[in-house]
C-alpha cells in the first residue's frame, strides 16, 4: 500500500485559512491528506497542540499564518 | 412585493407617489407550502424561461428552486383552466393546503416615498430574430445563458454537457464573442457589453471541469478582461485550463452531416482560411435593456443614452436626469457583479443624501426570541449537509456524509439541503431546531468566512445562542479542490464533519459585546474618491476628518481633462473641492499623514502628523481608505531618453499648453500596456485604452491630416466607451494589435522615430515613422499604501492594491469591521467608477454611523481563574494591550495575582493562549478543549 501521510494544518482565519478558501474558489487541486484546523491567529496554537498532533499520529503538522 | 410593476410615478423628490400593480399569483402565499404537488399533476408543459428554453416547466411553477418567496404561481397564459373556465383544475384538487385561487385578481398599491432607486437589470440579447450563426436553425448553436443552464446541477441535463441535437457528450466547443455587442450590421448594437469576455472564460473553465477531455476555443475580437484579477484568470484559463483563444470574427457556422456537427470557417492569425468542426457553438450574448424597463424609464421620465441605458453623469454615476430618482447596476450601462454591487450601495448613499432628515422615522428594531438556557442539557447536535447545488454534491457523496454524521456522538438530527443558505432552508432550520430541541448546530457546507454570520442569525432566530455553531468546510477546502476523486472527497467530508461535531460539543453559549459608535468618519486621501465619500457623509449629517498628504485636494484627477463621455473634469473637480472646503461638517487636514492607528469599529483612534511635525489624535467611528494610485515611470521605448517619447499624462499637458513639438508633429504613435499586463504587473490599468483613443480623436479633430496610430494588445474600450473606438477608426486612426512576445520597437530616425510592429492583418512587420510616441503607462499602487496597510492591518493583493473583503459581494469593505475602501487604492479605475465606489463606501460607513452602538463578536480571550497564577507572560505578548495584571490580598493576607481582559481591545488572536504555560487563558470558541477535540477527531481516521 502506498504511504499516505496524515497532515494537520493550523490555519490563521485571516490569511492561510482564507488562502485555502481561495484555492477552492480558484479550483486548485491538491492531495487530500491535509486536515485544516481554523484558528483566529497562529499565535493561538500552543506548542502542546503541535506535540499532541504528532502523539496522536500525524506525520506532519503545519502552522500557517 | 413580487409580481409587481410600477404603473405610475407622481410627485417629486422627497414626496413621490408610486402606483404599483400586483399581478395575481393565483396561489395563496400564506397557504402554499411549496410541496410541488400542483406542478406534479399539472398536465400543461411550456418552455422554461429560467432554463433559457432548454427545458420545460409546468403551467403552475416556481421560477427556480431557490426563488424568494418559495411559493408556486400559475402562468395564466399557459393554464388550461384560465383559458377555458370549468376545465382541468387538477392543481386545486391536488393541493393539500387548499392554496389555489383561480379567482385571484390584480391589486393596486399606492406607496409614498422620498426617493426611488431603479435597479431593473438587463436581459440577454436574443439572437433568434437575426438568425445569427444559425441560432434557431441548428440545435447545437446555443446561447451562453443556455450553456450556463446546461452546466448547472439544477439545469435540464443536471450538469451533463451534451449536444441538444442528439445527447452526445460534447468534446469540442466554440465560443463566439460579441453576439449582440459591437455589431451594428446584424444585431444593431454598437456598445460593448463589458462582461461577456469574462463570463465566457468562466463558463469555458467550468465546462472543462465537468468534462476533462473537452477542447474549448474562444473566438474573440479583443479580450476585455479589465477588472481586478481578471487578466490573471484569463492567463490561467489559457495556460492551465488549456483553453484556446483565437482572435478573429468567425465567417460562418454551417451544419456538417446530419448528426449535428457544426463547421466553422474563419481566417486564422496566420491569415489562412481554416475550417474546424465543433459539437457545440456557444454565442456569448450581450446585455440589453428589456422593453418593460424602457417603459419604466418613460413612466419615471428619465433620460436614456442612445444605447438605451439610463443617462447618468460621470460625477454622479447613480443619479438619473430626474432629481430623487437613482439608477444602479446594468440599467446604468452594462457592467459586472462587483460594479453593480458598488452602484447598489452608491445609490443607497445618494438616496440617503436626500432622506437623511427623515432617518429612523419609520425603523423598527429586529427582535429575536429569548435565548434558551441549555445549561445541563445533554448534547443534541443537529448536522445540516449542504449540496450547494452540484458544487458539493457533484464531487462528494453527500448521502454517505449525512449517514456518517448520524453515527457521531451527540448527533440527534441530520439532514441534507440543496442550498442550506437559501431563505426557505433557513426557515426550515429554525423550525427543526425548535422542534428537535437541538442545542448545537453543525453546517457542513462552504466556508465560515462567508456564511457563519448568516447561520448565526438563523440559530438566534431559533432561540439558541448563536455561538453554539460550527461549520465543516466541505466545499472550498474539499469538493472544489479534490474534484477528481469522489471517494477521497467523501471521506474527507466525513472527517471534516466529525471534527466540527467534536469541536462544537465543547462550545458554550457566548455573549456579544456592545461598543458605542463615535459618530464621525476619517477619510484618508483627498482625491476624487476621498472627497466624494466625505461630501456624501457630510450631507448625510456626519462630521468628517479628511486627511490629505499633499498640499492640495484633487489627487490624480488634477491631471485629467475629460471623462470618457466628454464631461469636463476640472469643472466638476473644482465644484467638489469647493463643496468639501466649504462644508462645515468636513475638517480638512492637508500636508498631513497618518502615523499611528489604534482602536476598532466605532472607536478608532488615529494619530495624524502635519508637515510641521505637529501631531493630533482623531477619534472616529469609521475609516475610509481612498489613498489613490500612482503612475509608473516606464523604462522602455526610449522614455526619458528621447525627447518626444512621453507618457499619456505628460502628452495631455504638452497638448494643453500648445507645446511646440506637439504642434509641429504630424505622426503620433500611442503604445498601450506599457508596464500593464506584463509578468510583474499582470493586471490591466483599465483607463488607458479609452484615454489614448480620446487623445487620438482630439488630434484628428484638430488636424485630420495627422497620422495617428494606436498600438494595442486588446482594445479595452468597454461598455458604452466602444462608441469612442468606433469614432476614432472612422476618423482614420489606425489601430494595430501587437502581442506581448512581439512588442513594438522604437528607434530614433533622422527626423523623429521609427516604430516597428508586426501587423497581424498584413502578416509582415510595419515601419511607422513618427514624430511623437505616447506611452500608456501603467497605474500602480499609491506610494503610502503599504505603510497604511501595516498601521490598520489591512490586506493587499500581490501588486500592492488593497484587498477588499469579497471581490464580488463586498467590494468596498475590508475584512476588518469599520474600514472601507474606495477609488484607485483598490484597483485602477476611471472617474465614474471611483465616485461610485466612494459613494458605496460612504453608504457602508453610514450604516454604522447612523447607529448608537455596534455589537462586537464574543470571540475574545477569557481567563480561567482556577489556572491563572498571574505570571503575566501573556501581558507582554498581547499586541493590543488588552491584558492587565490584578493583584489582591485576601483576608488571610495571601497575595492573589490574576490577569484580566479588556474586551473592547481584545481581537481574539489568542497569542496569550499560545503563550500561557498553565492553560489559564483561552479564546472563547477556540479553547484548548475544543482545539484538542478537533485535532483528535482529525487524526482518528
Amino acid at each position: 500500500m502506498r504511504f499516505e501521510p496524515k497532515i494537520i494544518a493550523f490555519c490563521c482565519n485571516w490569511c492561510a485559512y482564507a488562502a485555502a478558501d481561495l484555492a477552492g474558489t480558484s479550483r486548485m487541486q491538491y492531495p487530500s491528506n491535509v486536515r485544516i484546523i481554523r484558528v483566529m491567529c497562529t499565535g493561538m496554537v500552543h506548542p502542546e497542540m503541535i506535540l499532541r498532533s504528532f502523539a496522536k499520529g500525524a506525520d506532519g503538522t503545519m502552522v500557517l499564518g | 412585493m413580487t409580481l409587481c410593476e410600477v404603473t405610475e410615478v407622481a410627485g417629486g423628490v422627497g414626496d413621490f407617489r408610486v402606483t404599483v400593480m400586483e399581478r395575481p399569483r393565483y396561489v395563496d402565499v400564506d397557504k402554499c407550502i411549496a410541496c410541488g404537488e400542483c406542478a406534479t399533476i399539472c398536465p400543461k408543459k411550456v418552455d422554461d424561461e429560467y432554463n433559457a428554453g432548454t427545458g420545460k416547466r409546468k403551467a403552475v411553477y416556481v421560477k427556480y428552486a431557490q426563488a424568494v418567496p418559495l411559493k408556486y404561481q400559475i402562468d395564466e397564459q399557459a393554464c388550461i383552466r384560465m383559458k377555458k373556465p370549468g376545465r382541468c383544475g387538477a392543481c386545486a384538487k391536488a393541493c393539500p393546503a387548499g392554496a389555489i385561487r383561480f379567482d385571484d385578481t390584480e391589486k393596486m398599491h399606492e406607496i409614498e416615498v422620498g426617493s426611488i432607486i431603479l435597479a431593473p437589470g438587463f436581459e440577454g440579447f436574443d439572437p433568434s430574430g437575426t438568425g445569427v450563426y444559425g441560432y434557431g436553425d441548428y440545435p447545437n448553436v446555443i446561447t451562453s445563458m443556455q450553456l450556463e443552464r446546461y452546466l448547472s446541477a439544477s439545469g435540464p441535463t443536471e450538469g451533463q454537457l451534451v449536444r441538444p441535437s442528439d445527447g452526445k457528450p460534447v468534446r469540442r466547443m466554440a465560443f463566439l464573442q460579441c453576439i449582440g455587442s459591437r455589431d451594428e450590421n446584424v444585431c444593431g448594437k454598437s456598445y460593448c457589453s463589458s462582461v461577456c469576455c469574462m463570463y465566457a472564460i468562466k463558463e469555458a473553465v467550468i465546462a472543462g471541469e465537468h468534462v476533462p477531455e473537452l477542447q474549448t476555443s474562444i473566438f474573440y475580437m479583443d479580450m476585455r478582461t479589465h477588472g481586478k484579477g481578471f487578466d490573471e484568470y484569463y492567463q490561467r484559463a489559457k495556460n492551465e485550463a488549456g483553453i484556446r483563444f483565437v482572435r478573429c470574427r468567425v465567417n460562418g457556422v454551417e451544419p456538417e452531416g446530419k448528426r449535428g456537427d457544426l463547421r466553422l470557417h474563419y481566417v486564422n492569425e496566420e491569415g489562412r482560411q481554416v475550417e474546424e468542426f465543433f459539437d457545440l457553438v456557444v454565442l456569448s450574448i450581450g446585455l440589453e435593456t428589456p422593453r418593460h424597463v424602457l417603459e419604466l424609464a418613460e413612466k419615471t421620465d428619465i433620460r436614456l443614452t442612445p444605447h438605451n441605458f439610463a443617462a447618468v453623469s460621470d460625477f454622479a454615476p447613480v443619479s438619473t436626469s430626474q432629481a430623487g430618482i437613482f439608477a444602479c447596476g446594468a440599467f446604468a450601462g452594462p457592467k459586472d457583479i462587483p460594479q453593480s454591487v458598488m452602484e447598489g450601495s452608491a445609490a443607497a448613499a445618494a438616496a440617503a443624501d436626500i432622506l437623511s432628515p427623515a432617518r429612523h422615522e419609520m425603523t423598527m428594531e429586529k427582535t429575536f426570541p429569548p435565548e434558551r438556557d441549555i445549561l445541563g442539557e445533554a448534547l443534541r447536535i443537529g448536522v445540516f449537509v449542504c449540496h450547494c447545488g452540484s458544487n458539493i454534491a457533484g464531487y462528494v457523496d453527500v448521502e454517505e456524509v449525512a449517514d456518517y454524521a448520524a453515527t457521531l456522538p451527540g448527533v440527534v438530527h441530520v439532514e441534507r439541503n440543496l442550498f442550506t443558505c437559501s431563505q426557505d432552508t433557513q426557515e426550515l432550520m429554525v423550525k427543526v431546531i425548535q422542534k428537535q430541541n437541538l442545542n448545537r448546530i453543525v453546517v457542513a457546507a462552504c466556508t465560515p468566512r462567508t456564511h457563519e454570520p448568516l447561520f448565526h442569525e438563523t440559530i438566534k432566530a431559533a432561540g439558541l445562542n448563536e455561538y453554539l455553531f460550527e461549520m465543516a468546510n466541505i466545499r472550498n477546502q474539499n469538493s472544489w479542490v479534490h474534484a477528481g476523486d469522489k471517494k477521497v472527497a467523501t471521506r474527507k467530508a466525513q472527517d471534516l464533519t466529525r471534527m466540527a461535531v467534536a469541536k462544537v460539543a465543547w462550545q458554550n453559549p457566548l455573549q456579544n459585546f456592545a461598543v458605542p459608535i463615535t459618530h464621525n468618519a476619517l477619510v484618508i486621501g483627498g482625491g476624487l474618491a476621498g472627497m466624494a465619500a466625505a461630501r456624501n457623509l457630510a450631507r448625510q449629517g456626519f462630521p468628517v476628518d479628511l486627511v490629505e498628504r499633499s498640499g492640495v485636494l484633487g489627487g490624480n484627477a488634477i491631471h485629467l481633462h475629460n471623462t470618457w463621455s466628454g464631461e469636463h473634469i476640472p469643472h466638476h473637480l473644482y465644484g467638489l473641492i469647493s463643496d468639501v472646503s466649504n462644508s462645515k461638517m468636513i475638517t480638512i487636514h492637508s500636508e498631513t499623514e497618518v502615523v499611528e492607528a489604534q482602536g476598532y469599529v466605532g472607536k478608532f483612534k488615529t494619530t495624524i502628523k502635519g508637515r510641521n511635525g505637529v501631531k493630533q489624535i482623531i477619534e472616529h467611528g469609521v475609516t475610509i481608505v481612498a489613498t489613490g494610485g500612482g503612475r509608473l515611470m516606464p523604462d522602455e521605448y526610449g522614455y526619458r531618453k528621447y525627447r518626444g517619447v512621453v507618457s499619456a499624462i505628460e502628452f495631455d499637458k504638452l497638448w494643453e499648453i500648445n507645446d511646440k513639438q506637439v504642434r509641429a508633429s504630424n505622426a503620433f504613435v500611442f503604445i498601450q500596456c506599457v508596464g500593464s499586463r506584463e509578468p510583474e504587473r499582470n493586471y490591466c490599468s483599465k483607463v488607458c485604452c479609452t484615454h489614448s483613443v480620446q487623445s487620438a480623436i482630439e488630434l484628428k479633430k484638430e488636424d485630420p491630416g495627422r497620422r495617428v496610430y494606436i498600438l494595442y494588445r486588446d482594445m479595452r474600450t468597454y461598455g458604452q466607451r466602444e462608441t469612442l473606438y468606433k469614432k476614432a477608426r472612422e476618423m482614420g486612426v489606425v489601430c494595430i494589435n501587437y502581442e506581448l512576445h512581439g512588442k513594438p520597437k522604437v528607434d530614433r530616425s533622422d527626423n523623429g522615430f521609427e516604430v516597428e510592429v508586426w501587423d497581424h492583418v498584413l502578416h509582415r512587420p510595419l515601419l511607422i515613422s513618427a514624430d511623437m510616441i505616447v506611452l500608456a503607462a501603467a497605474i500602480i499602487p499609491g506610494s503610502g499604501a503599504k505603510k497604511l496597510a501595516r498601521m490598520y492591518k489591512l490586506p493587499m493583493d500581490k501588486y500592492g492594491f488593497f484587498q477588499e473583503a469579497h471581490t464580488k459581494l463586498r467590494p468596498v469593505d475590508f475584512a476588518t469591521d469599520g474600514i472601507f475602501l474606495a477609488g484607485m487604492a483598490h484597483y485602477p479605475k476611471p472617474v465614474e467608477e471611483s465616485i461610485a465606489q466612494a459613494l458605496a463606501a460612504s453608504a457602508r460607513a453610514a450604516t454604522l454611523l447612523s447607529r448608537d452602538q455596534v455589537l462586537l463578536d464574543a470571540i475574545k480571550a477569557e481567563v480561567d481563574p482556577d489556572c491563572c497564577d498571574g505570571c503575566a507572560l501573556c501581558i507582554d505578548v498581547c499586541p493590543y494591550h488588552a491584558i492587565s495584571l490584578v493583584e489582591e490580598t485576601d483576608d488571610a493576607g495571601v497575595l492573589h495575582k490574576l490577569v484580566t481582559i479588556n474586551k473592547a481591545h481584545c481581537k481574539g488572536c489568542g497569542l496569550c493562549q499560545g503563550t500561557c504555560p498553565k492553560r489559564g487563558i483561552a479564546v472563547a470558541g477556540f479553547t484548548f478543549k475544543q482545539l484538542e477535540s478537533q485535532l483528535d477527531a482529525a487524526l482518528a481516521m
